[in-house]
């Protein structure tokens, strides 16, 4: 008994001093290891996956083909390459426009005015918005028959436009509502920027007689270039990403003729809807490593800026 | 240099000398009108939606009806009591919330010891969640959980969303310890207190705006999810994303249901952001002005 009793503080201090000397990793390792679990052993299972003719189950029996898969996925136009087009187009589209609406808004916001709270409410309600309702509200709104989109065009004498049920416009009206809910993510980090320069070099080229765009272009935006980045990055990143609006609206397979296809939505279909995961895992890979090409492009640059 | 950067409004701002310029002419007009358009464009689609949530069937059809109709809350019944939309919503919460409490506890420590030894490629580690494409973990994931026999539980779902929500917490902290000062630890550490101690009792309780912000966000983004629930959720465990687009794989589409459907979704994360605004920008905005 009184041993116990005199043991224990002594075990205690001992595990405490072992903690707090390593208290680096302790802290580190548990999440580390969580997502190192969950993003490895998925990652190198698909990259099996990749170099075999998986179908139908992945317990089922398949045979290692090595990169024939990657080969029929590079040779394939039907498919793979206007998916991966439409990623582009998806993607740069979309950033280019929210990086210029948004650095246009964060410029309007900038400046203290009365009623500022409500505008910031109103752009971070889109923001959180659930991206599948935002795909359903605007798949009413452009529905062909009974949208508001169509009745708006109508009072301008504008003829019906088929919105999300063309073959040539739901890849951009999909991009139109891509860019009505991110550009206030893009408005909140650059006016974050734009909140933390100081006033100085605006006030000495103003002095010097530059006029607002030359001072927009060549005092605040070189400024705020870093700020810029992390903006691409991060809605770049989700961009490229992009899968909740366009599967709620269009369904599998990107609609009926794959008009909103994206690289993301082909996978998901190649995994889900047929279940023919060599393949799905190709794209996969390929479309992994783009993304980290892209990322590391971006960031390349901006180290190489500095 | 700090990371919780948010524009004061204007009643915060006194203390700054009356404006240096005053500017007369075409600016101040255009900027009002400006802000009004992009107020609307952002605010009528929501309210579109709301009101065709109070349309019956008929009046979403009838042109002469956009404005003008009889509201009914037809659409909310049918959508709470006949689909069982409490058991969603309960879903989406309990998956988030759980998700949430899990993600900060593997996340504060990892953050804060991310920061304090500036472990910058762990961190990268714990990012790289962020940057991988989820369909590309969700088919081994999907096989290896149902082996397991635990794909349409809860389990697997809180996981997934603590995938989500553990690299959000991570980075939004990582920032948050780099702006807090390393003083008041040291002197804790001085008058007796081991890091560990040191670290639960005072740079923890300092830590609660950061710590705010993350599991708002976590929360709002795991709430939101909808990729892996709609392959991981079973019967019982699907959440609100999954239970709305489901409704429209039926053969037409009941618009009003739909609507209403998407508002009872959309609604709490709305009033959770009206009320936590302040929270959620300088979590969006973290690590934004690190230069």
């Amino acid at each position: 008994m009184t041993a116990s009793v005199t043991a224990r503080p002594t075990a205690w201090r001992s595990y405490s001093n072992w903690a707090n000397r390593h208290r680096k990793w302790l802290f580190a390792a548990p999440a580390m290891i969580f997502t190192g679990l969950l993003i490895a052993v998925p990652l190198v299972w698909t990259m099996y996956l990749s170099l075999t003719d998986a179908e139908g189950s992945v317990r089922a029996e398949s045979d290692f083909v090595g990169f024939s898969n990657y080969l029929e996925v590079f040779s394939d136009f039907n498919r793979f390459w206007p998916a991966v087009g439409r990623t582009f187009i998806f993607t740069g589209g979309a950033l280019a426009a929210e990086l210029v609406l948004g650095m246009g808004i964060a410029l309007l916001l900038w400046r203290p005015f009365r009623g500022e709270r409500w505008v910031r409410v109103a752009i971070l309600l889109p923001l959180v918005a659930t991206p599948v309702a935002v795909g359903m509200m605007w798949r009413l709104i452009f529905d062909p028959n009974i949208g508001f989109a169509n009745q708006l065009l109508g009072w301008f004498g504008i003829p019906n436009q088929p919105w999300l049920s063309g073959t040539d416009t739901a890849l951009p009206t999909l991009m139109f509502v891509d860019v009505w809910q991110w550009t206030p993510m893009v408005v909140l980090i650059l006016l974050a920027g734009l909140t933390s320069l100081s006033d100085e070099p605006d006030e000495a080229a103003r002095i010097d007689g530059a006029n607002s765009w030359q001072r927009f272009w060549y005092v605040t935006l070189p400024l705020l270039r870093s700020t810029v980045v992390v903006a691409i990055v991060l809605r770049g990143i989700d961009a490229l990403k992009t899968f909740d609006i366009l599967y709620a609206t269009k369904g599998k397979g990107g609609g009926s003729f794959h008009e909103v296809e994206t690289l993301n939505v082909y996978a998901y279909g190649l995994s889900f809807d047929y279940n023919d995961y060599g393949i799905a895992s190709t794209v996969l890979i390929i479309f992994f490593l783009l993304i980290i090409v892209l990322m590391w492009a971006v960031t390349y640059r901006r180290k190489a800026n500095r | 240099m700090t990371a919780i950067v948010t524009n004061p409004p204007l009643s915060e701002r006194k203390g700054l000398p009356p404006k240096r310029r005053r500017r007369r002419g075409f600016y101040p007009v255009f900027r009002v009108v400006a802000l009004i358009l992009i107020v609307l464009l952002f605010i009528l689609p929501l309210v579109w939606m709301v009101i065709a949530s109070l349309k019956n069937n008929v009046d979403i059809y009838d042109a002469s009806k956009t404005i003008i109709f009889t509201p009914t809350f037809e659409n909310y019944a049918n959508v709470l009591s006949r689909n069982n939309y409490f058991v969603f919503i309960f879903n989406s919460f309990w998956v988030a919330f759980a998700s949430t409490i899990l993600s900060l506890i593997l996340g504060v420590p990892a953050a804060y010891a991310m920061s304090r030894f500036t472990m910058h490629k762990s961190a990268l580690v714990v990012l790289l969640a962020r940057i991988i494409p989820g369909v590309s973990l969700l088919v081994p994931w999907y096989f290896i959980f149902a082996n397991l026999r635990l794909v349409g539980g809860f389990g697997v779902l809180i996981l997934s969303h603590m995938f989500v929500g553990l690299p959000l917490i991570v980075y939004i902290m990582i920032s948050f310890f780099d702006s807090l000062p390393l003083e008041l630890e040291e002197q804790a550490q001085v008058d007796g207190l081991t890091p560990i101690g040191a670290f639960l009792r005072i740079t923890l309780p300092l830590s609660v705006p950061g710590i705010a912000t993350a599991s708002i966000l976590a929360f709002i983004f795991s709430w939101n999810n909808f990729m892996f629930a709609l392959v991981l959720s079973g019967a019982h465990t699907k959440t609100l994303p999954v239970a709305i687009f489901n409704f429209v794989s039926y053969a037409s589409i009941d618009w009003g249901s739909l609507m209403a459907a998407s508002v009872v979704v959309t609604v709490p994360i709305m009033v959770i952001a009206l009320f936590t605004q302040k929270y959620i920008v300088s979590g969006l905005t973290a690590g934004a002005t690190k230069g």
